[in-house]
């Protein structure tokens, strides 16, 4: 049948059709940034690509005459170092809160209900608290990403527990295994791949939430340079700074898919998905 | 590669959809022609809380009307969106101090015009540290601030007077909003900001004003401005602002029960009462006559501001890459130019100033 739903583009093509938008977005941007500079020689909104090319020159390139340090790198480490720590606390908490929370029907019922209504406080909303708990410094920007991404990433794997066939469970306990075992055999080895795409979901939350306490109070990171040059209306610097961190969380997210592609082989046996 | 003509096309009707997004955005800000209808931004602060009243009691609607004209007056919550978007375009008026002038608008490449000269921050924007008293102690400490606004300023202007520069300390940016809650944390021990989270700040025990505005007055100064192209071609939308600006000036000022009953509404729309807004008043300086506004905007420590306000912003890269000097951009005032009299982008025009204290609007 040569009905639409059965046409599959080759490869050539897909990549073609795939190219295509980004191709006539940036065609669309000269033009309208060309537009308003025809207007306005100093217009900020819609720089040109040459001031884009200074930009980047000016803040990756060249060191700053104030600190030193080439800025973008040292905004990357700043922001990687908090987002790479909260995430890698969060992914730990979440794993172990989550096994108890699905395995142990007795945790489950004392952590179920707080981490239901952890899992929907709005972070931010806490910021005051954090900033007078936790101070203004890496800590609260830290504490701020772990509450808002651990209680989904603990819910998302007592949901992968709780998922587990009872038969497998009953099965370890026929051979003589006891709760401790259980967790460390068979529910732990379940539920670590569902970490690993729980986290690769968390990671848009974590960036949220990094830009967001960076913003409010910091002296250096990728979301302090965008809210601080936004003070003049520096379009030239944030829209490379926003591509870039588009291509950080991007490479974090196949670099996870590829990971636990790679350390969990038998995962994907016996199961679609 | 019929294909894939039906996928393409898809794609194509959203660019299309994109591309005439974005073409709006760049055409946005060609319409300074003569016009009917004008927008006014204005963002909550002591200085400008009348434009909510001039629209609240139809004082505006009154004054538009005469010159037959429409203005709308749109609040906005955040400070620099309000400037950012008037600089694009969408706002033919925009309350901001005069550094933000300079270095959003002007920078911009938006020829821009101080129309009313409100008032200046005569003790309404401060350095506190806590647990010390005396400014010198500032040194070595980090300090919270809304970095590149007035408060940096302000802080580059009080080391100065102590001999100090900015290599002194360390500058950590914090958001104006919630500065209030960070001077709470204990590891913050100096802050610079505003009113009213100035002097909700002080209520706490330990904390002391080291320095404010009032020992630079007249530096910081509030003001209304307005597209200069969208004034020239249409007067009428500045004689309209500057009528019903004085009409609520001259209310505003006595202390009578009609005076009092305005500084309540306005207290109360931001978030205060009476005694609480005519506290505000107290540190700021506000032009309630024309003329003594027309006098501010003609005299030459204006122009001299206006210098250290440029070497400010030049030295923290705030007049654009491309600036070669301080001088780039250059400011008209009654006095004299500042800076290059070939690339004028920031006016401080007293005519209309001068028509409200001529009666002649």
């Amino acid at each position: 049948m040569r009905s639409l739903i059965n046409q599959r583009p080759g490869r050539g093509l897909r990549f073609a059709l795939g190219v295509l938008p980004f191709a006539l977005l940036l065609v669309a941007y000269v033009a309208a940034s060309h537009a308003r500079l025809a207007v306005n020689a100093h217009d900020k909104l819609l720089p040109a690509m040459s001031s884009f090319g200074q930009a980047i020159e000016r803040f990756a390139l060249r060191p700053s005459a104030r600190t030193g340090e080439i800025q973008l790198w040292a905004d990357t480490v700043a922001s990687l170092r908090r987002l790479g720590t909260a995430v890698a606390l969060s992914a730990a908490l979440g794993l172990v809160i989550g096994i108890l929370m699905g395995a142990l029907p007795v945790a489950g019922a004392g952590l179920s209900p707080l981490v239901s209504g952890l899992s929907l406080v709005p972070p931010l909303a806490l910021l005051p608290i954090l900033f007078i708990v936790f101070g203004l410094g890496e800590v609260a920007k830290i504490t701020l990403i772990v509450i808002g991404i651990t209680p989904v990433i603990a819910r998302d794997i007592a949901l992968r527990v709780h998922e587990i066939p009872r038969e497998l469970i009953v099965k370890a306990q026929t051979l003589g295994a006891s709760s401790w075992q259980v967790m460390l055999r068979v529910v732990l080895p379940l539920a670590l791949p569902r970490l690993f795409s729980a986290v690769r979901l968390a990671l848009g939350a974590a960036w949220l939430f990094l830009i967001a306490a960076e913003a409010i109070a910091a002296e250096s990171g990728l979301g302090y340079r965008i809210f601080l040059v936004r003070r003049y209306l520096a379009m030239d610097v944030i829209l490379p700074y926003v591509a870039w961190i588009t291509l950080l969380a991007s490479l974090m997210d196949v670099a996870l898919a590829q990971a636990s592609h790679r350390l969990f082989r038998w995962a994907r046996f016996g199961q679609l998905g | 590669m019929y294909r894939s003509s039906r996928p393409s096309l898809v794609n194509f009707a959203v660019l299309l959809a994109v591309c005439a997004m974005l073409l709006g955005i760049a055409t946005e800000s060609r319409a300074a022609d003569a016009k009917q209808k004008f927008r006014l931004a204005w963002t909550i602060y002591v200085g400008w809380m009348p434009w909510d009243y001039a629209e609240e009691s139809g004082i505006l609607k009154k004054w538009a009307d005469k010159y037959g004209i429409e203005i709308e007056v749109v609040q906005l919550n955040d400070y620099v969106e309000s400037i950012n978007q008037f600089t694009a375009g969408a706002f033919d008026a925009c309350v901001m101090t005069n550094m933000d002038a300079l270095t959003i608008p002007a920078a911009g490449g938006v020829d821009s015009t101080a129309l009313i000269v409100g008032d200046f921050s005569n003790g309404n924007d401060g350095i506190i540290l806590k647990g010390k008293s005396s400014l010198a102690d500032i040194k070595g400490q980090k300090v919270n601030l809304v970095e590149l606004s007035v408060s940096h300023y302000l802080l580059a202007r009080a080391l100065d007077s102590i001999g100090a520069s900015e290599r002194d300390v360390k500058v950590v940016n914090t958001s104006d909003a919630d500065i209030v809650a960070a001077a709470a944390a204990a590891d913050t021990t100096a802050l610079v900001t505003w009113n009213p989270q100035l002097s909700e700040i002080l209520k706490t025990p330990g904390t002391h004003r080291v320095f404010d505005s009032s020992q630079i007055p007249g530096e910081i100064i509030d003001l209304t401005v307005v597209n200069s192209k969208t004034l020239q071609a249409n007067p009428a939308f500045g004689k309209a602002l500057a009528g019903a600006w004085y009409e609520i000036m001259a209310l505003m000022e006595k202390d009578d029960d009609a005076g009092r009953a305005v500084r309540a509404a306005l207290g109360k729309a931001s978030g205060t009462d009476l005694a609480g807004y005519d506290a505000q008043l107290a540190t700021t300086r506000m032009f309630y006559a024309p003329a003594e506004a027309v006098t501010f905007t003609k005299s030459a420590e204006l122009a001299a501001t206006m210098r250290k306000v440029a070497e400010f912003s030049f030295a923290h890269g705030l007049l654009g890459e491309g600036a070669p000097s301080a001088d780039y951009i250059g400011i008209e005032t009654a006095a004299g130019t500042v800076g290059d009299a070939r690339n004028v982008k920031l006016r401080f025009d007293p005519a209309y100033m001068q028509m409200a204290a001529d009666g002649g609007l």
